[in-house]
């Protein structure tokens, strides 16, 4: 029996255990859409592409495993490339499709034509076209293979009309020949056994990780490693859940946002061991000033990573849970951790130091304006770090990052390289189909709500119950605080006090919506809103000038923060 | 430093774009850029000369292997003697009459060929190192060089 290219590609998906596919139709996909009615493929109807594109990364980012999104020629694709490069900044497993117009018409700028490989080329960890029917399984096997590998990342395959209306015989390829993509997943032994003389005669060492962590699924390692040497932890945003969030030797995330002692401590060690992270400019602050002092070990499984932004004393390129296996093993063949702990311990004594100094706190008074920090610290408290967070861009993104210690991997779904604005609540829809028995909250401010608010629809309509924190302080908030900062408080087009009733629109749009002026009031819709069966919307009215501490000014060295207002 | 890179690509949709775009995206210097077939006909060669201290470079290497659909990558000034490096030029030239015979002359120092004559200009064309076509082209630029095209250099390593 043959089939069409449209068959094919859904016994191709059905091949790589795909659950679902996150879409919105059009012309030249309208055969792909078609199988998928036949089939009775899983398919989840965004009501913006890049919204749909957010719903499988956050489908992606909650589970580990590859997202996957179907979009159409043309509009279809281009407003999917902020949802692409949103997923290939944080390195997201995920296999995009998108339709073309027939291989006939593409260069005659024919009806919803746009080139697609030349437009995602720079947002993608590789892409497609392709040409020939005949070549679409292998395709689709290879685009799985590049996202989930290596160093993952979106994949883009682009399917002109006439490929997928094309007749062929299915037949799925056992394996693949790409010979000169061969990620090192093993790092290199001499490489390790230096690394491990190095931190262990370190007096004081840091460990800062990354989101590598939780892409390699190394987070049991990771624990292991700082639970054996009692070393003080940091993590960057992406990183978050990589240990457990209440982990005593945890420092909390470093950076523009980062935890005092965490800044410090990077700041003054003599061995930074960096693992799965990337030095990203919102981590180091000025780079020639950052973490001068230290030698720096580097495991990461690109390259690119090592060397780009600080110099590396001991490179090591491989999987980050293969390495920390390797040199765990290597550690427990040694003797006793006790002498090392002893070595360490005035440096972890100073570091507690610290955090008595400047400890990521804030005051609520019962009667006083209600602090998004207290409704954050709360959710923590009510959720034990045992849920899903999403979260948006921007201040509330930050205190949410300070305050959620996740106790596990793939809890904590932020855009961070991106940086996206209207990537929360979409993804938060992604990661509850993805997780339908957990509890899965979406953080967001009044600005990146409202970038793709048309997405509760789809919530709705799928009757995924999230629970929405909305922390409205009628402003883009963290624009608010750098012009105050750094403009002398003059402020430019970041007032959104003309928004809509938010309350009506969750009735509106067929959620629950609950309101909070106060703490007493924010303590009780939490409550509500979590024993509510349903998709909620619970907005937590706050006051519009308060700031994100500690802060490092752009481009200053990250020792230097900014602790407070005065 | 000038580097000349040899980087072996996989004939995928828009290769060409995904090494130039490294390039322009990343900031980095193209200065001459050569893509010919090789005897496989799904693989391409890209000859390609960039600029860079060795930090840079080491970058650009790792970000070109990062492309999937490159297979190789050289870098001949890490082994400058390893290679054959080879650029050919067409240089056009109106000279005057009393200068026809030294544009001869030099065209044969430099082993050049006269590719095309008529009364008013020559077409010659020469092969060989980037040094020994910049030296032609000044010792022509006096006798009436008009126009110029040059291939960007070829590498190639020698032995196996
Ligand atoms: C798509 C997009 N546009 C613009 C920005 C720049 N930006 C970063 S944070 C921010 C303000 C966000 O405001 P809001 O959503 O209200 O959150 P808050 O900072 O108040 O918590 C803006 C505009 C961005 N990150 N993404």
């Amino acid at each position: 029996m043959t089939q069409n290219g449209a068959d094919i590609f859904v016994e191709s998906l059905k091949a790589e255990g795909v659950e679902v596919i996150f879409g919105y139709p059009g012309g030249a996909v309208l055969h792909i859409y078609d199988a998928i009615q036949r089939h009775g493929f899983p398919h989840i109807l965004c009501r913006q592409e890049a919204a749909g594109l957010h719903m499988a990364d956050g489908y992606a980012r909650s589970t580990g495993k590859t997202g996957v999104a179907l979009v159409t020629s043309g509009p279809g694709l281009s407003n999917a490339i902020t949802g692409i490069a949103t997923a290939y900044s944080d390195s997201i497993p995920m296999v995009i499709f998108s339709g073309q117009v027939p291989t006939n018409l593409i260069g005659t700028d024919s009806f919803q034509e746009a080139d697609n490989v030349g437009l995602t080329r720079p947002v993608s960890k590789h892409n497609y076209l392709v040409r020939d029917v005949k070549d679409l399984a292998a395709t689709i096997k290879e685009a799985f293979h590049i996202a989930s590998s290596g160093r993952p990342g979106p994949v883009v395959v682009d399917i002109p009309k006439d490929v997928s209306g094309a007749h062929y015989k299915f037949s799925y390829p056992d394996d693949i020949s790409l010979p000169h993509y061969q990620p090192r997943y093993e790092g290199h032994k001499g490489q390790i056994r230096r690394a491990m003389k190095m931190l262990l005669r370190a007096k004081r060492p840091v460990l800062y990780f990354g989101g590598g962590v939780v892409l390699s699924g190394a987070s049991e390692e990771m624990t292991a490693l700082v639970d054996l040497l009692k070393i003080p932890t940091t993590y960057t945003l992406m990183g978050i859940g990589g240990i457990p969030g209440d982990h005593p030797d945890s420092l909390g995330m470093l950076g523009m946002h980062g935890t005092y002692r965490a800044n410090l401590a990077v700041d003054e060690c003599d061995v930074l061991f960096a693992i799965g992270a990337r030095f990203d400019d919102r981590v180091t602050g000025k780079l020639d000033e950052f973490s001068v002092n230290s030698k720096k070990i580097h495991i990461d499984i690109d390259p690119t990573s090592i060397g780009k932004c600080v110099e590396t004393d001991i490179p090591i390129v491989g999987d980050v849970k293969n390495c920390l296996q390797q040199l765990l093993a290597r550690l427990h063949e040694q003797d006793d951790p006790a002498g090392f702990h002893e070595q360490i311990a005035p440096w972890r004594a100073r570091v507690a130091d610290w955090n008595n100094e400047h400890p990521i706190a804030y005051e609520q008074h019962a009667n006083g304006p209600l602090l998004p920090q207290f409704v954050l610290d709360k959710i923590f408290k009510m959720t034990e770090g045992k849920a899903v967070m999403t979260t948006d861009v921007g201040q509330h993104q930050m205190w949410a990052a300070q305050y959620y210690h996740a106790q596990h991997p793939n809890l904590w779904v932020t855009s961070g390289g991106l940086g996206t604005m209207g990537f929360g609540m979409p993804a938060a829809i992604g990661a509850q189909v993805a997780r339908p028995d957990d509890v899965v909250i979406a953080v967001v401010g009044d600005g990146g709500f409202m970038m793709n608010i048309q997405e509760l629809t789809t919530m709705v309509e799928q009757d995924v119950p999230v629970k929405i924190v909305l922390l409205n302080n009628q402003v883009l908030g963290m624009v608010r605080q750098w012009q105050e900062k750094f403009y002398d408080n003059r402020e430019s087009s970041i007032d959104l006090s003309a928004q809509p009733d938010f309350m009506q629109l969750a009735e509106a749009f067929g959620l629950k919506g609950m309101q909070a002026h106060t703490a007493a009031e924010a303590e009780q819709i939490l409550k509500d809103g979590f024993a509510y069966d349903g998709p909620v919307l619970m907005e937590f009215c706050t006051e519009r000038g308060t700031n994100c501490y500690p802060m490092v000014p752009s481009g200053a060295p990250s020792a230097k923060m900014l602790t407070s207002d005065s | 430093m000038r580097h000349t890179l040899s980087i072996l690509v996989r004939n995928d949709a828009g290769v060409l774009s995904r090494v130039a775009g490294m390039f322009s995206g990343r900031g980095y210097n193209i200065e001459s850029l050569n893509v010919a077939p090789t005897l496989d006909p799904e693989v391409s060669n890209v000859t390609l000369v960039t600029g860079g201290d060795d930090k840079i470079i080491e970058q650009i290497t790792k970000q070109l292997h990062k492309i999937i659909s490159v297979i190789a990558v050289t870098d001949e000034l890490e082994n400058p003697k390893g290679f054959v490096n080879r650029e050919m030029a067409m240089l056009k030239v109106f000279p005057k009459m009393e200068q026809r015979a030294e544009v001869l002359r030099v065209s044969e120092i430099f082993r050049g060929k006269i590719v095309h004559v008529d009364s008013k200009s020559f077409v010659v064309e020469v092969s060989g190192s980037q040094d020994k076509i910049q030296a032609m082209t000044e010792l022509l630029r006096p006798l009436g060089l008009k126009e110029l095209v040059r291939t960007g250099p070829l590498a190639m390593r020698r032995g196996n």
